[in-house]
């Protein structure tokens, strides 16, 4: 996992001296330090998600919400993926999510629940752990 | 032959004999390998993939057939156990009987969402948390904290009407009773709940909370209810569908029962109404 740049400390300082809440989260997306790493605008649903089996993957992100630093990005497979095509992580720790036909998202922490982005499912996630650390889930 | 009740309408000795059981399998290691079973489907049930447990036609038969095999577990223990279910529309309440001390204990504290009464506490020390996703031992619920309602009664009669069992695509997707009552479309009936309850409920590991079996035994006898008012509807998809269970079809991970071996409840069961 990379390590926090300056900048990106400072927001994620930032975001947590605003207090806890969906506002700090939504501070530490608006700032330049995590802007820069965004491709795309993450929360915005990508036009027409299809239940083929191949849907274009929504953009990467890398913010710090609640304290905790949650990233997603495509990714190029790995046995545990089922088809999904895209990571998240809090804290460095892979969270197990999944993209429904509709183009919704669920984690495995929120698995009843779908929510419009990956990033929205990391941001349940946080709120779900309170604080608890992931389990990493076996690679298979 | 066993017989499944309304958990509202057990007695006291039926609902000690129940915990006692459910406590036993925990303690022998047994109850945990139901848990790790169902994350590894909930994991692995993909809307464009192979899809089994969930988010497909087989979602009623592959529980159905999992609820058995708690059940002959539980009954191995003690043979007068049957599983009970709950009727979330009509106790629909954190107040209901359900979740007083003597049965599955209450929500959880505000704090940390723990559950700080009743026999699966983690107080009591027989109820550690050891398939988990995160950090925490302890059984935690937010009854109704994700601000939403149990279903209504109506809501279930209007996915009991639904006349199809399942359509194409076969997944989240799919108009027809099944995912209706599955809750990816319509007035979501199932997700819901496990949502309404918060902690694992809401998680891949859900089994964690006794709840589940008797959620799960509700949303199986509302399948049976639902035969009865369309008798002449089947399971589908027939044969010949990639990744779905077909109606003659073995399911995983079981590989000796189709859907075809599952739809009559009567075989295995009866329930306490209807």
């Amino acid at each position: 996992m990379p390590r926090l740049t300056r900048r990106r400390a400072l927001t994620a300082a930032a975001a947590l001296a605003s207090g806890a809440g969906a506002g700090a989260g939504a501070q530490a997306a608006a700032a330049p330090g995590a802007a820069a790493h965004d491709h795309g605008s993450p929360d915005s649903p990508s036009p027409a998600p299809s239940s083929t089996s191949s849907p274009s993957s929504p953009s990467s992100f890398d913010e710090v919400y609640k304290g905790r630093r949650i990233q997603g990005r495509p990714s190029t497979g790995g046995g545990h993926h089922h088809g999904t095509g895209y990571a998240v992580f809090v804290d460095g720790v892979e969270l197990h999510v999944m993209r429904n036909a509709d183009g919704s998202w669920i984690s495995v922490v929120s698995h009843y629940d779908p929510v419009p982005t990956p990033r929205a499912a990391a941001r349940a996630a946080v709120d779900e752990l309170q604080g608890a650390k992931l389990v990493p889930f076996p690679a298979n | 032959m066993t017989v499944r009740k309304n958990q509202a309408t057990l007695t006291a000795d039926e609902k000690r004999r129940f915990v006692t059981a459910v406590l036993e399998l925990k303690r022998s290691g047994r109850y945990d390998t139901f848990v790790t079973t169902h994350n590894e489907f909930i994991v692995a049930d993909t809307d464009n993939g192979e899809r089994t447990g969930h988010r497909s036609p087989s979602f009623l038969p592959w529980h159905r057939r999992f609820l058995l095999e708690f059940e002959r577990a539980l009954q191995s223990v003690d043979a007068s156990v049957a599983l009970p279910y709950w009727d979330w529309s009509t106790d629909r309440s954190a107040r209901s009987s359900l979740w007083a001390p003597d049965f599955l204990g209450g929500t959880g504290r505000s704090r940390d969402g723990r559950v700080t009464d009743g026999p699966f506490a983690a107080a009591t020390g027989v109820w550690p948390i050891t398939v988990r996703l995160d950090g925490r031992t302890y059984l935690r619920r937010a009854l109704g904290g994700a601000g939403r309602e149990l279903p209504t009664r109506a809501e279930v009669d209007s996915v009991l009407s639904i006349p199809t069992y399942d359509m194409a695509p076969w997944n989240s997707a799919s108009d027809g009773f099944r995912n209706h009552l599955e809750g990816w479309r319509g007035v979501n009936l199932h997700n819901r709940v496990h949502v309404w309850v918060g902690g694992q409920m809401a998680t891949g590991v859900s089994p964690n909370d006794p709840v589940f079996w008797l959620h799960h035994a509700y949303i199986d006898k509302l399948w049976a209810q639902w035969q009865r008012r369309h008798p002449d509807a089947g399971y589908v998809p027939a044969a010949g569908t990639p990744d779905v269970v077909d109606l003659d079809e073995t399911m995983k991970p079981w590989h000796d029962t189709r859907p075809a071996d599952l739809l009559d409840h009567t075989r295995h069961y009866t329930f306490d109404t209807d």
